[in-house]
């Protein structure tokens, strides 16, 4: 893993290892045409496999010899179009669109005859092809762009030998090589065929654009896969179909961790439709496959109807027990005491609580879970040895791996295309249900769609841990914050480290700029599995911080923009050399930007707030402002919430926008109403009407506004939603007095 | 039994009568447009027209709407491939995120707009509180209904709204 790479996502151990795993092949970036063609030749599935460009299953290579294909990012045709094929998994985050729009800067390509192609899963060749950490953009921009820097290059070349005259008398415009000395001008498609002839430049030696002199990126562009969007067309993983496909649900004990011990499958074969019925021991691993029992059928209802009639006698000897309410009495009980880890300890703390009473609370979040809109399935067939697999997945890599793993096949023998998907917020870092429905498809030895409920899905998620954090703070007489303590209660699957998504990293702010800070931990033990859910970590523990840092402001009797900008000091990298690092400047900037656009200060009526939040996550930079009113009722009236982030150069503007918009939407609906009970281990939510997710009539307005920075692009699909709930919760404080230290705020009578 | 699909007569046999209209129309007759997302009428993923009202096909048995007009998220378009007015704004307005929800988003906008041309925003409240996107997109869908209303007024695409 790069530097860039474990700057940007510095916690998660569980899924950093995964990551690591899968991207262990990634440092090869932008290979040249030789090098592409001999690396694709020798992975194991050949050449289609290599080459898969989508839905028509055109092999690339064996596209005519006339096409420019100079690397594996793009295509020229003589005939016309042009094909940019886009590495990493949609799930939302508009990738499909950002990244073709960067190899199309460098390639000088008229955007309107672009066509986009989903690329192969092809480590080797692409590099990083995971859709996590909002790392795609930092970890990709260098290399796309050089991608269609080298494109033009060659076209240029070609240009310049065809009328022998020098290249830098030639300019580059909409797919089109100009002279303008001699008035003459040639398309990229009729060059094509003498590009290609060309030997490659080394990507070293080609120059890239300056900012000024973009004419695509920072531009809105709307989707590339809108139209087939909007007329329905089959590109979501649960789309696939197989000739002779059938359809399969996969049962699993309620509590995690429990064991089929038998189930009624003659009666269940002999219902309507079913076809086959069998026990699947699985791994015993939540990331893989768990024990159950898997019905297969001629259609999705047969299945789902067959279920209902499944009775399984489970062993829950070894199952999860795992109470919430049981947790939080526990957390109350130790919230006055320090934890027995030592996050970090500077200063002494304890000398400025001696001296003036700190200020207490103590906070809560819940478990939540990620509950995409398209529930988890795969597509799956295995034949002669060999699996072939179609799945809506994060981490395709990682997946490739894990299903040779659990088939105990070479990883050669696995075959994996990526659909769109629908929905990530982290759910498909995991790939439980990729290697369900490979082993399913290997024992059934038919194609096979697996398809999980939506119960399943409510019920066998990888939930956003909950956690407890007991707070201390310190102000000095002038009202300034020094001291920071923070007990925070969270989980171990290990007894060893904590869960995924509950760790708190020793530079949490704001200890890390404060002269006296105290961070202990205590893990509880916990079966039920836990993952990233979006701004893993950020997205919880932001809420605590920014909530309790204004309570000091309040305890100070100050201004808490005047507070927060005085914690932030003088404008200085965090970490020296490392431009994904916490820049105190970038801070003060987004903080001062939001308060000014929000009207920060002003007189407001009674019953209404303003409410102010800031939060770096993924090399992001992200202040808000909320505007609420409160009535007696406590309902909830969100005027409209203002953000300004800083993630360098904006890629897509509409995408940028879109994925604030959706970031405050999201972090609001989970604020206000989520949470993931549970009790012997079982979840109690079924689905979205015990569940609930933010509608329309109560989606608030959303201000974006960027500083565009000239640092390296970052990406944007996290960052902006950790801000979202403090900034509420501040906002409710300052319309009614009233400090909301729980999520979700329903539970503290809040409504919309 | 015998349905009618984006104007259409079909023959689906071997099919369960209990079965919902939304897995006849995926598993069986290969339009996977409409959506997969609870199963109980909570999401609005599944959302199709039948007679022209929007009408959740997870929770619709597809016996119960033999001899009845059902137009899916494949046949809003004309056959030309014109977009209906909506289908334009949400490309013209960036909808989409994760996309899944919006065929469901834009057959209640689509019908919405057939029984109200100018609806304002406590309108479109009402008429897409049923259906969720978990991407968040609610106030790209509100600006595209908007947009989607104006141009009907122009007269552009308004004709391909009335479709069924």
């Amino acid at each position: 893993m790069s530097a860039i790479e474990s700057s940007i996502l510095s916690a998660d151990a569980y899924v950093q290892d995964m990551l690591r795993a899968a991207e262990a092949q990634s440092a090869i970036g932008t290979v040249s045409r030789r090098t592409f063609l001999k690396v694709t030749g020798l992975v194991g599935g050949g050449l289609v496999l290599a080459f898969y460009v989508g839905d028509k299953g055109v092999a690339l290579a064996n596209a005519k010899s006339t096409d420019f294909a100079p690397n594996a990012f793009l295509r020229i045709s003589p005939e016309g179009p042009i094909t940019l094929y886009s590495k990493a998994p949609e799930i939302g985050q508009g990738i499909k669109t950002a990244f073709p729009m960067i190899i199309a800067e460098e390639l000088d390509a008229d955007w309107a005859q672009v066509k986009v192609e989903q690329a192969a899963i092809n480590p080797a060749v692409y590099g990083r092809q995971s859709a996590g950490g909002s790392r795609s953009i930092p970890t990709s921009w260098n290399q796309l762009r050089s991608a269609g820097a080298v494109g033009r290059a060659m076209l240029v070349g070609a240009a310049a030998k065809l009328w022998n005259v020098s290249e830098a008398e030639l300019t580059t415009e909409n797919s089109t090589v100009f002279h303008k000395a001699s008035n003459r001008k040639a398309t990229y498609a009729s060059l094509a065929t003498a590009a290609a002839s060309l030997p490659v430049p080394d990507e070293k030696t080609v120059k890239l654009k300056s900012r000024s002199e973009y004419k695509l990126l920072g531009k809105r562009i709307t989707g590339v896969d809108n139209r087939a969007i909007v007329t329905g067309q089959p590109l979501f993983g649960i789309d696939q179909v197989l000739p002779g496909m059938q359809y399969a649900v996969f049962v699993k004990c309620p509590a995690v961790g429990g064991k089929v011990v038998e189930a009624n499958l003659e009666e269940i074969k002999k219902l309507p439709g079913v076809t086959q019925a069998f026990v699947l021991n699985g791994t015993g691993k939540p990331t893989e496959v768990m024990p159950g029992v898997a019905i297969l059928a001629k259609s999705t209802w047969a299945a789902f109807s067959a279920r209902q009639k499944l009775q399984v006698k489970w062993d829950e000897s070894a199952a999860s027990k795992d109470s919430w309410t049981g947790y939080v009495e526990q957390a109350k009980k130790l919230a006055a005491q320090s934890g027995p880890d030592s996050i970090r300890n500077t200063g002494d703390v304890d000398k400025v609580f001696a001296e003036s009473k700190p200020v207490e609370a103590f906070y809560t979040y819940p478990f939540i879970a990620h509950a995409p809109l398209e529930p988890m399935n795969t597509t799956a067939v295995f034949k002669d040895g060999a699996i072939e697999i179609w799945s809506p997945t994060q981490t395709p890599e990682a997946g490739l791996k894990l299903v040779s793993d659990v088939l105990g096949i070479a990883q050669d023998k696995v075959t994996l295309h990526q659909t769109r998907v629908g929905g990530g917020f982290g759910r498909r870092l995991m790939n439980d249900y990729m290697c369900e429905a490979a082993a399913i498809a290997k024992q059934a030895g038919v194609p096979v769609k697996l398809q999980w409920t939506r119960e399943d899905d409510m019920h066998h998620d990888f939930y956003r841990v909950g956690g407890f954090h007991s707070f201390k703070g310190g102000l000095d007489k002038a009202g300034k914050l020094i001291a920071w303590q923070d007990h925070f209660i969270t989980f171990t699957q290990d007894g060893q480290r904590p869960t995924s998504g509950g760790d708190l990293s020793p530079d949490e702010f704001p200890a890390q700029v404060l002269p006296n800070a105290r961070l202990t931990q205590t893990k509880l033990p916990l079966k039920i599995p836990t993952g990233p859910w979006r701004a893993p970590r950020s997205c919880s523990i932001a809420f605590a911080t920014q909530s309790f840092l204004h309570e000091c402001s309040v305890a100070a009797k100050r201004d808490h923009l005047e507070f927060l900008l005085e914690i932030m000091g003088e404008p200085r990298w965090l970490q020296q050399g490392n431009e994904f690092a916490l820049n105190t400047g970038r801070a003060a900037a987004v903080i001062k930007l939001a308060a000014e656009k929000a009207g920060w200060g002003k007189p407001l009526p009674k019953g209404r707030g303003l409410g102010l939040a800031f939060h770096f996550s993924h090399a992001g930079h992200f202040a808000e402002v909320a505007d609420v009113s409160v009535d007696a009722n406590r309902k909830l009236t969100i005027h409209r919430i203002v953000v300004a982030g800083d993630v360098g150069p904006i890629v897509n503007m509409s995408g940028a926008e879109n994925q604030t918009e959706g970031a405050v939407v999201d972090g609001f609906s989970a604020a206000l109403g989520q949470q993931i009970d549970f009790e012997n281990g079982r979840i109690k939510q079924n689905n979205f009407d015990t569940y609930s997710i933010l509608r329309m009539p109560n989606a608030p307005k959303v201000e974006s506004y960027f500083i565009e920075s000239d640092f390296t692009p970052t990406g944007i699909g996290e960052p902006a939603l950790p801000p979202v709930a403090p900034a509420i919760a501040n906002a409710i404080f300052a319309a009614t007095g009233h400090r909301v230290r729980s999520m979700p705020f329903t539970k503290e009578g809040y409504s919309v | 039994m015998r349905l009618n699909i984006n104007g259409k007569d079909v023959e689906v046999t071997d099919v369960d009568e209990t079965t919902p209209l939304l897995w006849v129309l995926r598993d069986h007759l290969g339009l996977v447009g409409t959506k997969y997302g609870c199963g109980v009428a909570q999401c609005g993923a599944c959302t199709v027209h039948i007679n022209g009202a929007p009408m959740r096909s997870c929770s619709v048995p597809a016996s119960a709407v033999a001899g009845q007009k059902v137009t899916t998220i494949e046949g809003l378009a004309s056959k030309d491939g014109k977009l209906n007015a909506v289908q334009a704004a949400w490309i013209e307005h960036d909808v989409a995120q994760c996309g899944y929800c919006q065929a469901g988003q834009i057959m209640t906008a689509t019908a919405l707009l057939k029984s109200n041309p100018k609806p304002t925003d406590a309108d479109i409240d009402a008429a897409m509180a049923g259906n969720l996107c978990r991407c968040g997109t609610y106030i790209r869908i509100r600006k595209a209904i908007h947009a989607a209303a104006a141009n009907i007024a122009k007269g552009a695409n308004g004709e391909m709204i009335s479709q069924n």
